[in-house]
């Protein structure tokens, strides 16, 4: 039988010179975050699959949701999202060659290809600000009932949405707004809204034009529209101005939308600034020389397998979020 | 481990000369596949909207099934686990999977039966 003591620790089995499964153990480290990480996000997208099913006939329509492009007027459902989706995917392709070139020991190439991971990986963090900026702000308005449901407003001639800044009307208020100006003893007071429910009721009862369209989906898959008077009987149902989101209301639909996009996607933001950070520590790591050193670029591998992930979850949340 | 690759993808239909021009291949692939998911999610093809397929929308089974081809080569050909021994990939692939099959047919189990509910009257919600 041979001897399997040797002088080196390092080819000792009991001195960590063993590799299981042919993978290091930082490798291996970094696998089991993967899975373990992949799992919480199943867990997310599983629950959002939870609530869309239980609302099913109710769930806002993500093509309608999301048809912004910077710079750009006019309705581009899916595209920005799918500009995103590509420059996160290209990125990941930097990352690899990146990884490939470290396999070569070329110091140079690693730099410039994690240099291009990183600036994608900010684009990917950038657009995703405006995302949200976007999808807070809001665009049309809507009005929210008793019930919590949104009532949104449309065009009837052309069918396009109507927004309450065009329609309503105003009205000389009541109450104005607290401010720090005002008194002494002063605490946070109620913030008025831009418009009352009382203006948009007034606005949608002077322009013959307006119809309600409710969340339900009829069975083409669109929001129903109600008829005039059964418009105007819903309004009465009113009670409050919903413009843009918040964790609690949002113009889009149901109130969960609007959670879970926050949740989700600025769970997966997260994700991509951390990583974006880890790129650029082991970025430095590499422009001094430290893998040059050491005889081989692992690091940069395994940063690349959780950078590889991240671009992986997006896919699900692309196809989950924005396409089903 | 690290200095090979096996540069076959496609059941072997596609081979590539080196490590370098399968990653360009492999985003060419992705890339395509993205733009037709865009492209379908964006016209919505009739067809594909009417027809049901165990309860959902043909277009969305379609979507789901385009998304896990993309997940295979971002996960076989970026991290690499074409070149890992195969226990290893199994324990990575197979845990997650059958994990979260369980979870998805528990919870979509119970998301329509509180659907049902809801749709019967037992609580008014939608006023």
């Amino acid at each position: 039988m041979d001897s399997t003591i040797t002088t080196d620790a390092e080819d000792n089995v009991w001195g960590g010179g063993n590799m299981p499964l042919g993978a290091s153990y930082g490798k291996m480290m970094m696998w089991f975050f993967i899975v373990s990480d992949a799992l919480t996000f199943s867990g997310f997208l599983a629950a959002y699959g939870f609530t869309r099913f239980k609302f099913i006939e109710t769930w806002p329509i993500a093509d309608e949701v999301f048809t912004h492009v910077p710079f750009f007027h006019g309705n581009y459902p899916m595209i920005y999202v799918a500009f995103m989706t590509f420059v996160l995917i290209m990125s990941s392709v930097t990352m690899v060659l990146a990884v490939d070139a470290g396999h070569k020991l070329k110091k140079d190439a690693v730099i410039w290809y994690m240099f291009a991971t990183i600036i994608g990986g900010a684009m990917f963090v950038g657009s995703q600000a405006w995302e949200w900026a976007t999808f807070i702000q809001g665009e049309y308005g809507a009005v929210e009932t008793k019930g919590g449901r949104i009532l949104q407003f449309v065009k009837a001639d052309t069918g396009e949405r109507a927004a309450i800044s065009d329609f309503a009307t105003t009205i000389a208020s009541e109450r104005e707004e607290h401010e720090k100006r005002n008194g002494v003893w002063y605490y946070a007071g109620e913030e008025l809204p831009a418009y009352t429910v009382n203006e948009v009721i007034a606005g949608f009862k002077e322009d013959t034009n307006l119809l309600v369209r409710t969340e339900t989906l009829n069975e083409e898959g669109e929001k129903t529209l109600l008829t005039r008077a059964a418009s105007i009987e819903k309004l009465k149902n009113a009670t409050e101005v919903v413009i843009g989101a918040n964790l609690i209301h949002n113009e889009y639909g149901s109130r969960l939308f609007g959670d879970f996009f926050f949740f989700i996607t600025g769970f997966h933001g997260f994700h991509v600034f951390s990583g974006v950070v880890i790129n650029l520590i082991i970025f430095l790591n590499v422009v001094v020389g430290t893998y040059e050193r050491r005889g081989h670029y692992e690091m940069v591998e395994k940063v690349g397998l959780y950078w590889h992930f991240v671009d992986l979850v997006w896919v699900f949340v692309f196809t989950f979020f924005y396409l089903v | 481990m690290a200095h090979e690759h096996k540069l076959e993808i496609f059941r072997g239909l596609v081979k590539f000369k080196n490590n370098t021009q399968k990653i360009w291949g492999v985003l060419a692939f992705l890339s395509l596949i993205t733009a037709v998911e865009v492209v379908l999610g964006i016209i919505k093809p009739p067809v594909l909207i009417d027809t049901d397929v165990a309860g959902m929308k043909l277009l969305n089974w379609i979507f789901i099934i385009l998304t896990l081809v993309k997940a295979y080569y971002i996960a076989w050909d970026f991290m690499h686990l074409r070149d890992e021994k195969s226990a290893l990939r199994r324990v990575i692939v197979w845990t997650p999977i059958f994990l979260v099959i369980y979870l998805v047919f528990i919870l979509l189990m119970e998301a329509d039966y509180i659907y049902n509910v809801y749709k019967d009257g037992f609580i008014s919600w939608n006023f």
